[in-house]
């Protein structure tokens, strides 16, 4: 039995009146990969966003290796933030600055590693995940939508992370390229034996990478188990997005 | 709901909002500077503020400024040689550029040259999720982005009224010497013997304001930005009149403090 790398509890945000996670419970065990499915607007994002310190939840635990970061003062959780990852729905990738700098940044800022050193470091990353050394200095703006996610992926997984977080990794990409993305987020996160949690709508990519899969509705986990066990369940709701019918317990607000 | 009703529900919610919106605004100016005065310092980020928000600023500066001191002078000369007084011109041009002129028109012309551009880029890194990746990749993204511009805006602007001083009080000379034919050492002369230390502090003071709020409703407007590209667009319009309006009031409160007794 794995330890818990990361374990959710009871986890409440509301934005105003809006209560978008009613009290979440998930764990992700160390080296496994959890996809968090839901539709647009069920917080899928927003609950990454509270493990990664980006949103402050308004009650319930983040647990990461055992200790409760919503507890720590900013510095000491600056710790844990530093174990983390992210691949951005839209790359998000710095725009004042080179491809390489990109993938660079955490080593140059946070590891303080010598410019020339990041570098040759930045290029090694971007070959493995299937860029040429001639894109390191370009900027960001010069590449096609599947090469920058492959730039925001070489950033995230730069640092040797070993919680990598990947927002919609194959939005806006074709089949074949979401494919491909799915194959090296697999290869990078089983290459540095990182956890890995993902939120998508994508069910081609939640079925590839995932060794567990959560399902995410109006701000609670209702259903979760491995991709064998959601082909079998009888969860109406689960059914119903994984077919992707508009019939079904689940009413699309328009 | 009747017509009263609607008026004071919109009435409060504006009231509402614009407290909120103030608070907010507090926290962020509160957050600015403690982060300029606590480590880390990005030394390459700041030179380039230097170097964007002063050095590239100086052309209309300059043009500005120049413009402003003939105009002065001919207004003046125009006004007052009737009574004879041709040497008030020197006085004139000098007093009102220093004091006045070149603080407002470099104060002018960089929020609309410096302060758009911070709220549009700002505005964009946020909606783009830069900023959130900043984060995650464990950078402070208020050290990174706010606090180099700050800083910048603060030093910068002063040393840009200085330079706006020199052009401007070059401007009233040039239309004076040229165009209406005075004497250009007695020119010279009576605008050393009438130069205050006062009229350089104040242009320094007002430098070092106004390039306070031209980099902090910059980096707040953008920072807060919401929506894509319609809330970036409102960001830059809101940053740009928000520190205009805000460099005219602080001009003449600041000219208030030091100019009466």
């Amino acid at each position: 039995m794995k330890e818990n790398k990361i374990e959710i509890r009871n986890l409440y945000k509301a934005f105003g009146k809006k209560v978008v996670l009613d009290g979440v419970d998930v764990d992700v065990k160390k080296g496994e990969s959890l996809v968090v499915i839901g539709g647009s607007g069920t917080g899928k994002s927003v609950l990454i966003k509270c493990i990664q310190g980006i949103l402050t939840p308004d009650s319930g635990s983040i647990k990461i290796d055992g200790v409760d970061i919503t507890q720590l003062d900013r510095d000491e959780a600056e710790k844990s933030y530093s174990k983390m990852g992210m691949l951005f729905q839209g790359a998000a990738l710095f725009d004042s600055l080179s491809v390489w700098e990109n993938v660079a940044f955490g080593l140059i800022e946070n590891q303080k590693m010598p410019r020339k050193e990041a570098k040759a470091e930045a290029i090694r990353v971007l070959r493995q995940v299937g860029l040429a050394a001639e894109v390191a200095d370009l900027s960001p703006s010069e590449l096609s939508g599947g090469m920058q996610k492959r730039v925001g992926l070489a950033r995230a997984i730069a640092t040797r992370p070993e919680i990598i977080f990947f927002d919609e990794p194959t939005t806006g990409l074709d089949p074949i390229m979401s494919d491909v993305i799915n194959d090296l987020i697999i290869e990078s996160v089983k290459g540095l034996g990182a956890t890995a949690l993902t939120i998508t709508h994508d069910m081609a990519s939640a079925r590839k990478i995932a060794d567990k899969i959560a399902m995410l509705y109006k701000g609670k986990i209702i259903w979760q188990g491995t991709v064998k066990e959601m082909d079998k369940t009888d969860n109406p709701y689960v059914k119903q997005f994984i077919k992707g019918s508009s019939q079904g317990p689940i009413s699309v607000e328009v | 709901m009747n017509f009263a009703e609607k008026f004071l529900r919109r009435l409060g919610k504006t009231l509402v909002t614009f407290v909120f919106r103030l608070g907010e605004l507090s926290l962020f100016v509160a957050r600015a500077v403690y982060n300029c005065v606590t480590p880390p310092f990005y030394f390459k980020l700041l030179g380039r503020q230097f170097l964007d928000i002063g050095f590239y600023s100086l052309p209309v500066v300059a043009l500005t400024t120049i413009f402003a001191g003939m105009v002065i002078a001919l207004q003046t000369y125009s006004g007052f040689s009737s009574y004879g007084a041709e040497s008030a011109v020197a006085a004139v041009v000098l007093i009102s550029v220093t004091r006045e002129l070149a603080p407002v028109f470099c104060g002018l012309m960089v929020a609309g040259r410096i302060g758009a551009a911070m709220a549009a880029e700002i505005g964009t890194m946020r909606v783009t999720e830069q900023i959130d990746a900043l984060t995650t990749l464990s950078t402070n993204p208020f050290k990174y982005l706010v606090t180099p511009r700050i800083i910048a805006g603060v030093l910068v602007l002063p040393m840009l009224v200085i330079v706006g001083d020199i052009i401007g009080i070059f401007g009233g000379y040039v239309v004076s010497i040229y165009q209406l034919d005075f004497n250009p050492a007695n020119y010279i002369n009576s605008t050393l013997d009438e130069l205050q230390t006062i009229d350089i502090m104040t242009g320094l003071i007002k430098g070092a304001v106004f390039g306070f709020i031209i980099s902090l409703m910059g980096c707040y407007n953008g920072y807060k930005s919401r929506g894509g590209a319609q809330g970036v667009g409102e960001a830059t319009t809101n940053a740009v009149v928000t520190s205009s309006i805000l460099i005219l009031i602080f001009n003449y409160i600041i000219t208030g403090m030091l100019f009466t007794k």
